[in-house]
């Protein structure tokens, strides 16, 4: 493909989506009057005035501390518990239904039971967040440990290694890539998550600001709320990729 | 460099007792070895001695148990039957002045060359040694293989011989008095493994250390070692032994080197029609 269509084509899908989102907004407006405050050019306007405005970095900078809170324990357990189930076929064994069958409920399954336990506030957040970010990263350790070069394991043997030197020297370092591939793809789930989660018991962050401007009527902010949701996350997960890349190639 | 066994301390006689065992009997001694993967027989009655600064050649055919053997011998594996002693001590668990290279250089890619030849020096089994010993230690290792001015590449950067050199390099900076090699050769070029067999026996005699070298290449064999013992049958025995008395560098004797191949060609022979007679 020639470099200039490989930047040209994203942008052509781009001013496609812009173009049925203005179509549907216009149509919907026949309908439902009020409709017409969705459509892209008020969103837009709305987008620009909104970044001018201290509150709502502010409402950022709670959501972006929430990422990182919940990713923080996601990998604070999600990697043990990967080494463990890895080195360990017995707890593999012990734990491999209970773990499909968690990673298959709808974290905010739990919010209710979150919120009776922990209160109202920031704890709850964090707690569903770590809880949906937890298994792509137990995953993707589980899956290292299991990839990890035998040899390096017999390495590790034949200097009589600790068990605690075996997984700090060999086997974490080894699975890096997968830990980091876990994170990328925790990073997204706790994106996903984030804005329902701050829907319930918060008065500050993305999703809490999403429902004050329903509140306030304000579909037009509504509407920037959405469009910027989706730009940062788009802009976190190529963070993301980028560390992750940068690791592959700095060895 | 050449530490002597270092009995449990206190006690005299028996220290003196221990030394003329171990005079008498070598650096490692295996008595009786039996090994089994479940039901399956590997190898039985195995006994073999290995003394110091010795090298010694396992040979025989894929399949047959020499890596086990070696495994078992290293305190990898517990045999099923038997025992090791290595220093005059039973040995529990890989020993500290015992070193292993693998057909596999396996250097861990996130550590550059000199941390890969360092690895392991630090761990808490390994007899303590300064930080300034280490890398001296270390830098000495690597000069000897032929990779001094190579300490910071990364080992993605390293021809497949290089990195066995680092592989040897990582088992000199222990200072083992015995070296235990699996085929470290066999994934390298004929011109390459030629090269690296001279340097082992170079190295080796340079830090008085023994070897045990199993290989499946009846010229590597002689080329290299100062004992041979063919290993084979089912379940798996030493079937024959011979001292190797071609004066280094044997390529300059080509009779000698000629005449034991086609003796040990022999006696693989007559080993292979015992085995088909005894299957008729
Ligand atoms: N982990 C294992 N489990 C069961 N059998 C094994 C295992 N490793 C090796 N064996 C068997 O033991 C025998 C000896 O293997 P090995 O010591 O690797 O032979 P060699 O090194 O001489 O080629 C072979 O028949 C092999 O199939
Ligand atoms: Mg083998």
């Amino acid at each position: 493909m020639p470099p200039r269509l490989r930047f040209l084509l994203p942008l052509g899908g781009l001013a496609a989506a812009l173009a049925l989102w203005w179509l549907g907004a216009a149509l919907l407006a026949r309908s439902i009057p009020i409709a017409s405050h969705f459509a892209p050019l008020g969103a837009l306007r709305a987008l620009a005035g909104l970044l001018g405005e201290a509150l709502l970095w502010e409402h950022v900078a709670v959501s972006l501390k929430r990422v990182a809170v919940g990713l923080a324990f996601a990998i604070a357990i999600g990697v043990p518990l990967g080494v463990l189930t890895g080195i360990s076929a017995l707890f593999a064994q012990a734990t491999g239904p209970l773990f499909q069958f968690l990673r298959m409920v709808s974290p905010l399954s739990w919010m209710p039971i979150a919120v009776m336990v922990l209160g109202i506030g920031d704890a709850p957040v964090y707690f569903l967040l770590a809880f949906a970010a937890v298994w792509p990263i137990l995953l993707n350790t589980a899956a290292g440990v299991a990839q990890l070069d035998r040899n390096w394991l017999l390495l590790a043997k034949s200097l009589s290694a600790t068990r605690f030197e075996t997984i700090t020297r060999v086997i974490l370092p080894g699975i890096t890539a997968h830990i980091l591939t876990g994170v990328r793809l925790a990073i997204g789930i706790i994106w996903i998550i984030l804005v329902p989660a701050e829907m319930l018991g918060v008065d500050a962050g993305l999703g809490y600001f999403i429902l004050d401007t329903r509140d306030r009527l304000a579909y037009a902010e509504l509407m920037a709320a959405v469009v910027l949701v989706g730009a940062l996350g788009f802009l976190l997960d190529h963070a993301a990729r980028w560390l992750h890349r940068r690791w592959l190639h700095g060895r | 460099m050449n530490a002597a066994a270092r009995p449990a301390p206190g006690n005299a006689a028996d220290a003196d007792a221990a030394a003329a065992t171990e005079t008498s009997h070598g650096l490692l001694t295996a008595d009786g070895l039996d090994f089994r993967y479940g039901a399956l027989p590997v190898f039985t009655e195995v006994s073999l001695s290995i003394r110091r600064r010795e090298i010694v050649a396992l040979l025989g055919g894929s399949g047959c148990g020499k890596s086990t053997l070696l495994r078992v011998l290293a305190g990898l594996e517990s045999p099923s039957a038997g025992q090791v002693r290595f220093l005059d001590q039973p040995l529990e668990r890989p020993h500290p002045r015992s070193a292993l290279i693998f057909q596999h250089a396996s250097l861990l890619p996130w550590l550059r060359v000199e941390a890969n030849a360092a690895f392991g020096l630090d761990f808490r089994h390994q007899p303590a040694i300064a930080a300034g010993v280490r890398q001296s230690r270390v830098r000495e290792a690597l000069a000897a293989v032929g990779l001094a001015g190579r300490e910071h590449a990364w080992p993605a950067e390293l021809s497949g011989g290089q990195a066995q050199r680092v592989a040897l390099a990582r088992a000199l900076a222990r200072e083992p008095e015995l070296l235990f090699a699996d085929e470290p050769f066999s994934a390298l070029d004929a011109i390459t493994r030629a090269e690296m067999q001279n340097l082992l026996v170079d190295v080796v005699h340079r830090w008085h250390a023994a070897v045990l070298l199993v290989t499946h290449d009846i010229d590597e064999a002689i080329l290299v070692a100062d004992r041979i013992l063919l290993m084979g049958g089912r379940p798996g025995g030493i079937l024959a032994e011979w001292t190797v008395d071609v004066p280094r560098p044997r390529e300059d004797h080509p009779g000698a080197v000629t005449a034991l191949r086609l003796e040990i060609l022999a006696a693989l022979r007559d080993t292979f029609t015992q085995a088909t007679a005894g299957v008729d």
